[in-house]
């Protein structure tokens, strides 16, 4: 039972980073149905920017997580603007490949930023491990990972329902034309959402190479993970990212923990590819998701 | 030689209509493959120098050619099904990795807990792409079932499914990081990347193959141009433009889309083996998303639903890294190693380029190379009148 519940604990901070990611899909698609593949490479972005205003700046960890967001939803809202702003009007396929090409583009500047060695985030928790409950265990940096990502949820969920701004941005994502028919500035909503997507990419980051874990430029392709949780909560569903990322974080967790068993049917470390069968199935039954809204065909 | 499968338009026009070559008084002449005089001297110069340059080039620029008519293959195979039916695919990888292990597994004998059948090359390639064929075939009922960007959200699901297969089958690629030998071209016990001597020639490996890979291209590059003009072909086309609309002036929706799915796994299995076999020894992380974004960037940079722009396409992608390295001697500021003190390495800056040629194609020229092309063309076509 307890080894039970450290899985579950495992399982819901994973999920709760590919959550992160995931949100950041989700404000891009609203706001522009387009599907960010650049995503990835921001929250490798987050982390090394974390990491170097806490080690060359010496800045205190917080400060420096903040600094960091800010700089990555820049880094967001500049590719808007230089590169998807010229799409708008242009087929979602070619929006698409544009933020493919965004991604190849931030992932060698992180190569070149980072090289080939992990870097640490440099947050406080470390290794550390809370015990509770008898014999359950946690890592502190998860506990700070799972908390924060309701925070950021909340936060995103608030501005979105109670700002005036957040009204604007969903009346945008409703409908560009209306939007702007109604004096809404929708090329400054395009800009926010990728500030946006930016800024919980970069809490991603952090929340990624904390306890230990360290980033280095492939984290990109464990972040493409929270493409699975998208699918299965729903492209256009913050409340489908948080509980996607969480039914995918958890899946992927227990079947690490029962690797071993497995591992004569279906081989090897088949928790890598676990949230993209999922993905496959919630494909083929439900392609919208648990949450999305399902996709109407004008005739 | 009538109806619209010529290759070229028939003899009669040609005599009776000199110096009228855009007047076509046949459909067939029409929709020949080259169908005026210019395409026809392109094509037959184009032809003699491929036919003469191998024997005058070094050996790694015949195998950086070879390398393109491979990569044009599979290029090619993309553009059948993404560019001309539509469906975007970000799981051509797969089925590349699956022709390479494919082929691997058929031509290579058995070496220690490695299985091999020993065939020779006439056997292995075909049912290399016979089998990406079956296994598209049996994902494309389901990837028929999505459209736009839920398809390429799958496919990509199919690039890291297929991934983990080719890891964990080890007996049949050799298991991650270790790979396997990739099959030898061997077609009548002559080894076609060795140097054999054939009716008293004594002819390069790098040259047989390049010749090889030549033919190939050009056999598959004409069938996928004459099944684009085909009932098969302007069915694609419909369900590219509206697939509702196509379905319902009677283009059967699902039926179609398992063809293209079919035909560009034949494709992506055979470019696969072949290119194998260029690679030495092949590993699972060979075939992995990158590959996939490659061959998207081929038929984006190229041009899309165009044959020629596949090949544009590919001989660009593939050989952008040697224009880049020989950019370095000029630039200050690009190293060719790692790290350096310079800005850039070849690598990086190549890279950097690569993402940003697919932007600025996408966001300035959609129709890639071939749309240049184009403009160039009927800018001169027109010259001195253009506007």
């Amino acid at each position: 039972m307890d080894d039970l519940l450290t899985v579950l604990i495992r399982g819901l901070a994973q999920g709760s980073f590919y959550a992160l990611v995931a949100a950041g899909f989700v404000v891009i698609y609203r706001a522009t149905d387009v599907v960010n593949f650049a995503q990835p490479a921001l929250m490798v972005m987050g982390a090394y920017f974390t990491a170097l205003f806490r080690h060359n700046y010496d800045l205190p960890f917080w400060l420096a997580v903040l600094a960091a967001i800010a700089v990555v939803a820049m880094i967001g809202a500049v590719s808007e603007r230089v590169a998807l702003r010229p799409m708008v009007g242009q087929p979602p396929f070619s929006a698409a490949m544009v933020t493919v090409g965004l991604f190849l583009v931030l992932t060698i500047v992180a190569n070149r930023l980072i090289g080939s060695n992990v870097i640490s985030v440099g947050d406080p928790w470390g290794l550390e491990t809370a015990v509770f409950a008898g014999n359950v265990r946690m890592r502190v940096a998860d506990g700070w990972g799972i908390g924060l990502t309701i925070v950021a949820f909340a936060a995103v969920g608030l501005f979105l329902t109670r700002s005036r701004v957040g009204l604007a941005m969903r009346a945008t994502s409703l409908d560009q034309e209306v939007a702007l028919a109604q004096g809404v500035n929708v090329g400054r909503m395009f800009g926010l959402s990728w500030a946006m997507a930016g800024g919980l990419a970069g809490l991603a980051g952090m929340v990624y190479g904390s306890g230990g874990t360290g980033v280095d430029p492939t984290s990109a392709f464990v972040a493409l993970k929270a493409l699975p949780v998208i699918i299965l909560g729903g492209l256009d569903s913050l409340k489908g990212a948080y509980i996607g990322g969480l039914v995918i974080g958890v899946a992927e967790a227990f079947t690490r923990a029962n690797a071993a068993s497995l591992s004569g049917v279906v081989g090897a470390n088949v928790d890598v590819v676990v949230p993209y069968l999922i993905m496959l199935i919630v494909l083929m039954v439900r392609p919208y998701g648990l949450f999305g809204t399902p996709e109407v065909q004008r005739v | 030689m009538t109806g619209p499968n010529t290759l070229l338009p028939g003899r009669r026009r040609a005599v009776t209509l000199r110096g009228r070559p855009e007047l076509y008084t046949e459909y067939g002449a029409d929709q020949a493959l080259l169908n005026t005089p210019a395409k026809r001297r392109f094509a037959a110069v184009l032809l003699l120098v491929l036919v003469v340059v191998p024997f005058f080039l070094d050996r790694d620029l015949n195998g950086l050619l070879t390398r393109v008519f491979i990569t044009s293959i599979g290029a090619i195979g993309l553009n059948l099904v993404t560019g001309y039916a539509g469906q975007v695919s970000l799981g051509h990888a797969f089925f590349l990795g699956l022709g390479a292990f494919t082929a691997a597994f058929l031509g290579n004998e058995p070496t220690g807990s490695l299985r091999g059948l020993g065939l020779e090359m006439w056997a292995w390639l075909p049912l290399s792409g016979l089998v990406a064929a079956a296994v598209g075939a049996m994902v494309a009922p389901l990837a028929a079932r999505v459209r736009g960007l839920y398809l390429a959200i799958l496919t990509l699901g199919l690039v890291f499914v297929g991934d983990h297969i080719f890891k964990e089958m080890r007996t049949f690629t050799g298991g991650p990081g270790i790979g396997r030998r990739a099959a030898a071209p061997i077609v009548g016990g002559l080894d076609l990347y060795r140097r054999q001597t054939i009716l008293g020639v004594e002819i390069a490996g790098d040259v047989l193959y390049y010749f090889l890979c030549l033919i190939l291209l050009l056999v598959l590059g004409v069938a996928a141009r004459n099944l684009a003009r085909s009932k098969t072909g302007r069915s694609f086309a419909a369900v590219r433009d509206r697939d509702i609309a196509a379905e319902v002036m009677g283009v059967p929706l699902v039926r179609t889309k398992v063809v293209a799915f079919t035909i560009s796994s034949f494709y992506a299995g055979i470019c696969g083996a072949l290119l194998a076999v260029m690679y030495g020894t092949i590993v699972p992380e060979n075939f992995g998303l990158l590959l996939s974004v490659d061959f998207l960037a081929m038929i984006l940079i190229g041009g899309v639903a165009t044959i020629s722009g596949s090949i544009v396409g590919a001989a660009f992608v593939v050989l952008m890294p040697r224009l880049v390295q020989s950019l370095t001697d000029v630039l200050p500021f690009i190293s060719r190693g790692g790290g350096g003190g310079a800005l850039l390495s070849v690598d990086q800056l190549q890279g950097i380029l690569f993402g940003a040629l697919i932007v600025g194609f996408l966001v300035l020229e959609p129709r890639g190379l071939y749309g240049l092309w184009l403009r160039v063309r009927n800018y001169w076509k027109a010259w001195p009148f253009s506007y």
